[in-house]
């Protein structure tokens, strides 16, 4: 058995975990907002259900609501991986305002800028970069996992399509300029009869229904989205006609980063809050931080967050690079890894919101656990930490579905 | 931040792969029954480089990283988890002690052979009363002229039964604790110097564990390693390197498991079609990927932060310990999945499943890595 000699690596080449100074800075940044601006009044928003719209103002002055919408359109052009440190830092305050912030980013300014023509980018995209919210229409009332099933209809009539549904759980709904919207456009032919639409929240026949009253995320908006005979013109239509199943299911890989970015920054806080409480609690003549039932707990939350942030960060950078290969930006010695990590791409957003989404509600759940009796109470932020995570569990993709779309990658060879 | 292995290393992974594959796997099962030490495979890893992966080549070494030397013994523990470990104890608590704290002549003399595959090294800390709580250890090192002369015994050593050289951990005063304890390097041809049989074990069965003991056994002072009541530093120094050789071989033993599972699952049929058209059986897959990936990232960033010369304790102790109950989950997930067979000898997976249970308690324990995490977390981060 012979085998070539194996060759040292260079100085400096393979994996690299720091993050750059562009990135370094703009965490501290969001992560000084969130403090300063968000965290006042968090807890009041929350049991008055009031939806922030003087903070998501600041976020769009602050250019948070166009973070991956180009330079040429007036976004910032970042990458994806800055993008989520910045979703983090909100969620590690209000969750609720984060989730704001994602969908706009995540399920609106991207499939429009990825998908969109000319004319309607250079139309919409600034708006949405200088702070205008999106939103995404995709669940229906009797399509939540089963996307391929919605019922909302799409037909053409002259210049215009004319959109007929209704769409349920809509993040941002009513709050919104934009929404991008499912809608089938050929009855006989599935998947491949999906088409997806931008809709101005002022188009004809398009109404928003009364708001949701949910466990938790109570200072986001949530309500249904109607349309009556809705008309918008033809160069709202995204893609092609029958392009709207693959366009979802892109932009719910891209979203799904998003929020796993949401889950490490809201166990992040489970994390820290723990901690300051266990130091602070005495029982037993001893600050509880110092019983090992406590330690041990605080160990497993603290490897599962850094193992959750790890796999974001990984999907977030795999994000990146499947939009590099789709735009054929990558360069000569890059294209072979970064196709290969684009395929992937797929498959590591998914795990990364798996379990991100999984530890976070553990880390809840035990935090809340470490607090005893006070953390019941509404005057503790763990309480609301642990209604605020439980959805992540389900929406973009509940965690079964994560576990088909990564085992459909794994049985494929990916 | 970039994840991406550089071409040095994918090419590395491929031909420590090809080496795996074609040599180490064949005797993989047999070994694993017969308990037989696999002493020549050490010798044409040696030959590879991977005896002493991240020591420089003056010495003997590969001259490559830490996220090199994961890589390394993720593919070999993927092919044969005896073989991962008697590397993994050979490179990180062996030579990674002696390059870090080891003066000149000691790295030229004791070194070179060791990383060079040419002597087999083992790490004696262990001791039947002194496990967690290593500065509980009693083998005593009585100075005598230019000499120390070594007394006690150790239990459970990797490689024991084969070793060439020893790094023995003794106390030259019990009443010091930790600040007694001090390092040497003794050869196994010692007088006074015995090892006991290879003892049967549930996994890794053919890694040489044995217990060693000393009567007399006479060392030179030049063959101390660092100063006087500097070992107890110099064992969990070794030990934070160590830790990522253990992650790295639970990651290989799970990664081995995950493919047999999804072979098997393609081809096995019942109820008229095959177990990977299941729901049940896609969400175990789906979980065993995530898992695995998870505690890759742990390790590989544990590797490259001891790379950059950052701190890394926090990080190779969770990565040992998320990697290592990872690949006790995943190698029982893996055997649920083939069934009657997966309990057969007849498959591989019953002895990744018996082969990842120790990952969770040699180089440390998980209590002891949750210890070591919680310090941090509370007290230091």
């Amino acid at each position: 058995m012979t085998l070539a000699p194996p060759c040292p690596p260079a100085t400096g080449a393979g994996p690299d975990f720091s993050l750059n100074e562009d990135q370094l800075l703009l965490r501290e940044q969001v992560r000084r907002f969130a403090e300063e601006r968000i965290r006042p009044g968090v807890q009041e928003r929350d049991r008055a259900h009031r939806f922030p719209s003087e903070i998501v103002a600041e976020l769009g002055e602050l250019g948070l609501l166009g973070m991956l919408v180009e330079e040429a359109y007036g976004g910032a052009g970042a990458d994806v991986l800055t993008y989520v440190l910045a979703v983090e830092e909100l969620a590690r305050v209000c969750p609720a305002t984060a989730v704001t912030m994602s969908v706009s980013n995540s399920v609106c300014c991207w499939p429009i800028g990825r998908f969109g023509g000319a004319a309607l980018k250079r139309q919409v995209l600034p708006q949405l970069a200088a702070g205008a919210l999106g939103a995404f229409g995709l669940t229906e009332p009797g399509s939540g996992s089963d996307v391929a099933s919605l019922r909302t209809a799409a037909r053409r009539d002259g210049d215009s399509w004319v959109l007929s549904g209704e769409k349920a759980w809509i993040s941002n709904a009513g709050f919104a300029r934009y929404y991008v919207v499912l809608a089938r456009t050929d009855p006989a032919a599935g998947k491949r009869g999906m088409s997806a639409f931008v809709v101005p929240a002022d188009a004809p026949g398009f109404s928003v229904g009364p708001t949701e009253e949910k466990l938790g995320l109570r200072a986001s908006r949530t309500a249904s989205i109607h349309f009556a005979d809705c008309r918008v013109p033809a160069e709202n239509l995204l893609g092609s006609p029958g392009q709207g199943f693959s366009i979802a299911l892109a932009t719910l890989d891209h979203s799904r980063v998003g929020i796993g970015a949401q889950c490490v920054g809201i166990h992040q806080r489970a994390l820290e809050l723990a901690v300051d409480y266990s130091r602070q609690r005495v029982q037993f003549g001893v600050p509880i931080a110092r019983h090992q039932a406590i330690r041990f707990r605080l160990a497993e939350m603290a490897t599962e967050l850094a193992a959750a942030r790890l796999l974001t960060h990984r999907a977030a950078l795999a994000a990146d690079a499947a939009d590099a290969a789709e735009a054929g930006e990558a360069g000569a010695t890059a294209a072979g890894a970064a196709a290969s990590d684009g395929a992937a791409a797929g498959r590591l957003a998914a795990e990364a919101k798996l379990y991100a989404s999984e530890a976070a509600n553990r880390a809840c759940q035990d935090s809340l656990q470490i607090y005893g009796g006070n953390g019941f109470h509404d005057d503790y932020e763990i309480s609301r930490l642990y209604r605020d995570v439980r959805v992540t569990t389900i929406y973009e993709g509940s965690s079964e579905m994560q576990r088909l779309v990564i085992a459909r990658h794994l049985l494929q060879g990916r | 931040m970039e994840i991406q292995l550089s071409e040095e290393q994918l090419l590395l992974r491929d031909n420590v792969r090809r080496f795996a594959t074609e040599v180490v796997r064949p005797r993989a099962k047999e070994i694993d029954q017969t308990g037989e030490f696999p002493r020549e495979f050490f010798g044409q890893a040696g030959e590879l480089g991977l005896a002493g992966v991240t020591v420089p080549e003056e010495y003997g070494g590969g001259g490559m990283d830490t996220l090199s030397y994961s890589l390394v013994i993720e593919e070999i523990s993927r092919a044969c988890a005896n073989s991962g470990v008697i590397l993994s104890v050979n490179n990180s608590l062996v030579c990674d002690p002696l390059l870090k704290f080891g003066s000149a002549e000691q790295k030229r003399d004791l070194l070179t052979p060791l990383a060079a595959g040419r002597k087999l090294g083992c790490f004696a800390l262990t001791e039947p009363g002194a496990g967690s709580d290593a500065a509980g250890l009693r083998t005593l090192a009585r100075r005598e002229g230019g000499d120390y002369v070594l007394d006690g015994s150790k239990v459970f050593i990797t490689n024991g039964t084969h070793a060439d050289l020893a790094l023995v951990f003794a106390t030259v005063d019990p009443e010091k604790k930790h600040r007694g304890i001090t390092a040497f390097v003794v050869p196994t041809d010692a007088a006074g110097f015995h090892r006991g049989q290879h003892e049967v074990k549930l996994g890794v069965n053919a890694s040489g564990t044995t217990e060693l003991s000393f009567a007399g056994v006479r060392v030179p002072a030049a063959q101390r390693i660092g100063e006087e009541g500097e070992g107890f530093k110099i064992a969990m120094a070794a030990l934070d390197g160590g830790r990522i050789g253990i992650a790295s071989q639970a990651i290989g033993i799970a990664q081995a498991a995950l493919e047999d599972a999804l072979a098997y699952s393609q081809q096995r049929e019942q109820f008229g079609q095959n177990l990977s058209e299941f729901q049940a059986i896609q969400f175990y897959l789906a979980d065993m990927a995530t898992e695995i990936d998870a505690a890759r990232l742990l390790t590989w960033k544990a590797a490259w932060a001891k790379d950059n010369q950052k701190r890394f304790t926090l990080e190779a102790a969770q990565a040992k310990l998320f990697a290592s109950e990872m690949a006790q989950r995943v190698t029982n997930k893996a055997l649920q999945i083939h069934g009657g067979y997966g309990y057969s000898r007849e498959y591989n997976v019953e002895r990744y499943f018996r082969d990842a249970r120790i990952t969770e308690i040699y180089e440390g324990t998980s209590e002891i890595q949750k210890m070591v995490i919680a310090d941090w977390v509370l007290d230091k981060a």
